[in-house]
């Protein structure tokens, strides 16, 4: 230390260097207060799910919008009007939406490998304000693998509720979250396609396309009575599009209209798409 | 988001998070956010740490009050349990200081776009001499020992009495008043330090 250190004691503090009043240090201690930047605020409410914020990002689909908070993704939505997006959330979900310039580097990802078929990826979801029925036809839905559909009955059998399928229709069409909570791949219990909430039936194809479905070749099986396919050699009988489905080739495939007539030629259902439900569920 | 900035006094808050944690969160925030910023600011010396620690320190917050009954919140003592927490964050935040990676939160901000400070609004020279000075002072702080530093802070920067230190610190109101004490002597030798140095012909 310097010569100029001044002897300190507890009872008496050195005076101070001349030019300073008494107290001058506790004034200029008192003048760091600085105020919060503007960012501060917003990022925590949208951290612990109180706001949103919300950002664009590439899909199979082209273009979509996703909003999220602390607590996992909240919406997604093709491009629409930006004030219009905002509205419907605000309308939807009674939190403040802000903007962002990007969505988060690690969701990001996620929602990434989700999109091209990595059921591993599990991306956080917000579910708040949706009923328990909803949440649970939600999260079946996000079982579906990638380039595979189930029928809506198949969803209400596997959550334990074999006769709500229109419940189920109708909860799928409330998905806020389409693309992640793949509602594009539960179809009509006839085979056909259906409706879609985001953008209508032609983006329903176009995703199974996207995700290496026909869906003309599905809609004429359907219509041809092709329900369910089964393999003469392991005698086991899947939905159409089950990848275990897929692999038998055409000289030991073999189709039937209902799981009775499989049953009844000695075939039993594949363990993995479950084509009559989860029988624990 | 509210556009107005409503802030309020910590018994009302502290009933209100009671009644409705959701509801009165973002008055906490908006009541609470430039005093936890520049505790963390002044402890760690960097607006974007200091930033980090606030939001981190809030989030903290919430989510103790959230599995907390509504007696326990009300009972809180806000002003000393928030600066408990910023303290304990910007300590480890230091200890941890080389890990200069930015944490996970702090990426999501930058991802999400949410830009740092505004510029000072005020004139550009007045606001760099201001800046300029209280960089000293941040200085200076950051040269005291851990203890001196966090005391004399919550004291004369945020203004916290001493029993409310003394909760936030967990230590006896004795200490932390003779730490404040050797703290400001602290600062003091250093101030005067530098102006011998400054002009060294007088103390030759």
């Amino acid at each position: 230390m310097s010569r100029t250190q001044r002897p300190t004691s507890r009872t008496h503090p050195p005076a101070p260097p001349a030019g300073d009043t008494p107290g001058a240090i506790e004034a200029a201690l008192a003048g760091l207060v600085s105020p919060a930047p503007a960012t501060l605020a917003p990022a925590v409410l949208v951290e612990v799910g109180l706001a949103d914020a919300w950002a664009t990002l590439p899909s199979p689909l082209g273009e979509i919008l996703v909003a999220w908070n602390g607590r996992g993704v909240s919406a997604i939505s093709l491009p629409v009007d930006p004030a219009a997006f905002e509205e419907h959330f605000v309308a939807d979900h009674r939190r403040p939406l802000h903007r962002a310039a990007g969505v988060p580097t690690a969701l990001r990802r996620l929602i990434d490998r989700r999109l091209t078929g990595d059921r591993r990826a599990d991306v956080p979801l917000d579910l708040r304000g949706a009923t328990d029925f909803e949440q649970a036809v939600w999260r079946k839905t996000l079982e579906i693998p990638h380039g595979e559909i189930r029928p809506y009955g198949w969803v209400a059998a596997e959550i334990g509720r074999p006769a709500a399928v229109r419940a189920v229709g109708t909860a799928l069409g409330h998905n806020p979250i389409p693309l992640v909570v793949p509602c594009h791949r539960v179809v009509r219990s006839d085979g056909l396609l259906g409706n879609y909430s985001m953008g209508g039936p032609e983006n329903k194809r176009r995703i199974l396309q996207v995700e290496g479905l026909d869906p003309d070749a599905l809609e004429a099986d359907a219509r041809a009575g092709i329900r369910y396919v089964g393999s003469d050699t392991t005698h086991i009988v899947c939905l159409p599009t089950c990848h275990h489905a897929r692999r038998i080739t055409a000289a030991h495939r073999v189709s039937f209209r209902g799981l009775r007539d499989a049953s009844a030629a000695g075939y039993r259902p594949c363990r993995a798409c479950r084509p009559a439900g989860s029988p624990a569920a | 988001m509210a556009v107005l900035l409503e802030t309020m006094d910590d018994d009302e808050l502290a009933a209100r998070l009671a009644h409705d944690l959701d509801g009165a969160f973002e008055v906490l925030v908006l009541t609470h956010q430039d005093r936890l910023y520049s505790v963390a600011l002044r402890l760690l010396g960097d607006a974007r740490d200091a930033e980090e620690v606030a939001q981190d320190a809030f989030v903290r917050a919430y989510r103790a009050m959230a599995t907390w009954d509504a007696a326990r919140i009300r009972e809180v003592r806000l002003r000393a349990w928030l600066a408990s927490i910023v303290v304990n964050l910007a300590r480890n935040r230091r200890r941890n200081a080389a890990d200069r990676r930015p944490p996970a939160a702090l990426e999501q901000l930058l991802d999400a776009g949410l830009q740092p400070a505004e510029g000072l609004r005020q004139a550009p020279e007045t606001a760099a001499l201001r800046a300029a000075t209280a960089r000293d002072w941040t200085e200076r702080l950051g040269r005291c020992p851990a203890a001196q530093r966090a005391a004399v802070v919550l004291r004369h920067v945020d203004g916290l009495s001493y029993e409310e230190i003394a909760e936030a610190l967990g230590r006896p109101v004795g200490t932390v008043k003779a730490q404040v004490h050797r703290g400001l002597a602290n600062l003091r030798a250093q101030l005067e330090a530098e102006r011998a140095a400054e002009r060294p012909e007088l103390t030759a």
